[in-house]
């Protein structure tokens, strides 16, 4: 149980650097900033997921997914749909010509709720649904590709194809998506009104509790064996597969846990944002997705949380004075990132910060010398 | 045919775009043997052993391994049911230590659940010690494999295959880029793990191929040429043909 624990934390090297992000998160920024300020972090940290799960997806599987919005997208339209439901109660749509059915759908003429919308009255079904869609769309997607062996580039197109495709769904089907607006006005959760300061900072804090618990289930994973396997797998593919694994579930795996990540994230934005719309799912948002994991550093958990705030921030700040610049600014950063410091952030913390942080640490508590063999033994 | 025969080979070409680069070719190794494939660059070799582990689909032609037909199989089933195989160039994971290494070659937790859950239990250790022994690096199982020289990469890569206890092991070019002490202790290795399988090592340095071989068979142009003991094949005037014309 402890050793778990223990795994799951990243170790002592990797607990520091979650406890570090802890006091950020859980602390500093709710202490510092005022509720809409903390509501704009919030956020950004939902977009923090996405950057997780490419860390897993990209960093380790070495799939670059540029579709990840799309999964994002399943979360936050799930959770809209159910909190949608809520908020088209007959007394508060008394006035549509069909009342009982989200407005939306009312101003498209539609006179019946559509049958994919029925279950979503259900919260249980829903919390379902936000693992479960994402879950079996992007099993269907990657077990048809790698198990074809169809990767590197030809994968990435493919997905950022789907994301081109599904934007273009939705925005087409307004009557069943919200088209263009999405899906807005959303009031309460299970009669919780989820619009009051009080819910908002419920709703970081959880929002925040999910992200811990996301990293920590991700550290358990690369810290097994199959974590050794997807580092073995981005080196020698043909190694792995003649020493007896079927290599594509491997990938199917890594990129379906990736999605459901993302999909959490996407369900916690509509939480906490109060809508769901196309512009959050499509090229642009997948894409800068990965530009906030690039920055963290792909290979770094916590790297990939840190670069989603620095880029989010960054956007914010920037765009408020010079918005038509922004797009070039990011692109500029992320060609910077790729060409000069490929490892992120988390790569520049590793060559320049961590022999001396490991050098107080070490004044700290006196690093015990090891032989080789009794590492063995110990660790069985 | 002896009963002994583990790998029947019978009949096997590919061809390429109309190229054939193995041609019809018969072949069949016993258990306990220990089999040297010799021939020009080109000759067909590597293909051969791409073909037995499934890399490589035959365009006609059976492949039997203690009788289960392989052709019919994907390559990492080929691998569970006891087929292991050397790459030409040493094909180890460099970011890994030698003990990972051997792990993740470790026929256990194969599966995505079962590598999740896959813990380095005593008997795994144990095992891994055992080989680490046999492939001379018990002193560098904490070093990142990388590190290696070019022969102990090649011992490591052995090492991988012999924890998985195959019935019929591979070795592409085993010896390639080794020292003449490194070589020497390949072959002491070679001839000790030939016991309770069948090995097939491609190689092209006659000294150490006699130091090894039980039987050569010689490859040309995907064709067999010869096959029997060294000496046989080494007087056989076709095969001093086909080396002297080269
Ligand atoms: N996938 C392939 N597609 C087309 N031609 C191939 C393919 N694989 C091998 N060949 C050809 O088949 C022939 C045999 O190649 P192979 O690698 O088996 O030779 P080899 O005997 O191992 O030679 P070497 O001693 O140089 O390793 C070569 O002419 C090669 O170009
Ligand atoms: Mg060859």
């Amino acid at each position: 149980m402890n050793a778990l624990l223990n795994r799951a934390l990243g170790e002592r090297r990797g607990a520091i650097g979650l406890a570090v992000l802890a006091v950020i998160i859980f602390l500093i920024m709710p202490l510092a900033l005022d509720i809409f300020r903390l509501n704009l972090v919030g956020k950004y940290l939902t977009y923090a997921f996405a950057a997780v799960g490419l860390v897993m997806v990209w960093g380790y599987g070495g799939i670059l997914s540029l579709g990840q919005g799309v999964f994002f997208g399943f979360g936050g339209y799930c959770m809209a749909m159910f909190l949608k439901l809520e908020a088209s109660d007959l007394a508060s749509t008394a006035h549509q010509t069909t009342p009982g059915i989200p407005d939306f759908m009312d101003w498209n003429q539609v006179t019946q709720l559509p049958m994919i919308w029925q279950p979503f009255h259900s919260f249980a079904f829903t919390v379902f649904a936000i693992i479960a869609v994402p879950l079996l769309i992007s099993y269907i997607i990657s077990a048809a590709m790698f198990k074809r062996r169809v990767g590197g580039v030809y994968f990435s197109i493919i997905t950022q194809a789907i994301a081109a495709i599904l934007t273009i769904l939705v925005v087409g089907q307004q009557g069943l998506t919200g088209g263009i607006n999405g899906i807005t006005d959303l009031k309460t959760l299970n009669g919780w009104n989820i619009n009051t300061d009080s819910a908002k900072y419920l709703l970081y804090f959880i929002n925040g509790a999910l992200l811990f618990g996301v990293i920590m289930v991700c550290n358990l994973v690369l810290s097994s064996k199959l974590g050794r396997l997807l580092l073995a797998l981005r080196d020698k593919e043909d190694r792995v597969r003649f020493s007896g694994y079927d290599v594509a579930n491997f990938k199917i795996f890594i990129f379906c846990m990736g999605a459901v990540i993302s999909a959490i994230g996407g369900a916690m934005f509509t939480l906490q944002v109060g809508f769901m719309s196309p512009s959050i799912i499509g090229i642009v948002p997948s894409i800068e997705m990965v530009i906030f994991a690039a920055i963290g550093g792909r290979m770094s958990l916590v790297g990939a949380v840190y670069g989603t705030l620095i880029v989010n921030y960054g956007k914010t700040a920037f765009s408020e004075s010079f918005p038509s610049l922004w797009l070039l600014f990011m692109g500029a950063m992320f060609i910077g990132v790729v060409m000069v410091f490929p490892n992120g952030l988390a790569g520049l913390y590793q060559s320049y910060l961590k022999d001396r942080v490991a050098l107080v640490l070490s004044r700290i508590k006196k690093v015990k010398s090891s032989d080789p063999l009794k590492v063995v033994k110990a660790e069985s | 045919m002896s009963e002994k025969i583990a790998l029947s080979i019978e009949d096997l070409t590919v061809s390429f775009d109309g190229f054939k680069a193995v041609d019809k070719l018969s072949l069949y190794v016993e258990k306990n043997e220990l089999r040297v494939i010799i021939g020009t660059n080109g000759a067909g070799k590597t293909t051969v052993l791409d073909l037995i582990c499934g890399k490589t689909r035959a365009t006609s032609g059976t492949i039997n391994l203690n009788g289960t037909e392989l052709t019919r199989y994907p390559e990492h089933k080929i691998v569970q049911l006891g087929v292991g195989r050397k790459f030409q160039t040493p094909s180890i994971y460099e970011n890994l230590t030698v003990l990972e290494n051997l792990e993740i070659s470790y026929p256990e937790g194969r599966g995505v659940f079962g590598s999740l859950t896959f813990k380095r239990t005593e008997q795994v250790t144990q095992r891994i010690l055992e080989v680490a022994e046999t492939i001379f690096l018990t002193e560098f199982l904490n070093t990142q494999s990388g590190l290696l020289s070019h022969g102990q990469k090649q011992w490591l890569e052995i090492g991988m295959l012999l924890i998985q206890d195959p019935e019929l092991l591979m070795l592409d070019e085993p010896v390639a880029g080794m020292s003449v002490s490194e070589r020497e202790k390949t072959a002491d290795l070679l001839n000790k793990i030939c016991q309770g399988r069948s090995v097939i090592v491609i190689e092209h340095d006659m000294e150490f191929v006699k130091r090894i071989a039980h039987k050569v068979t010689v490859l040309h142009q995907g064709k067999l040429l010869a096959e029997g003991n060294m000496e046989s094949v080494q007087n056989n005037p076709k095969v001093i043909e086909v080396y002297l014309g080269h």
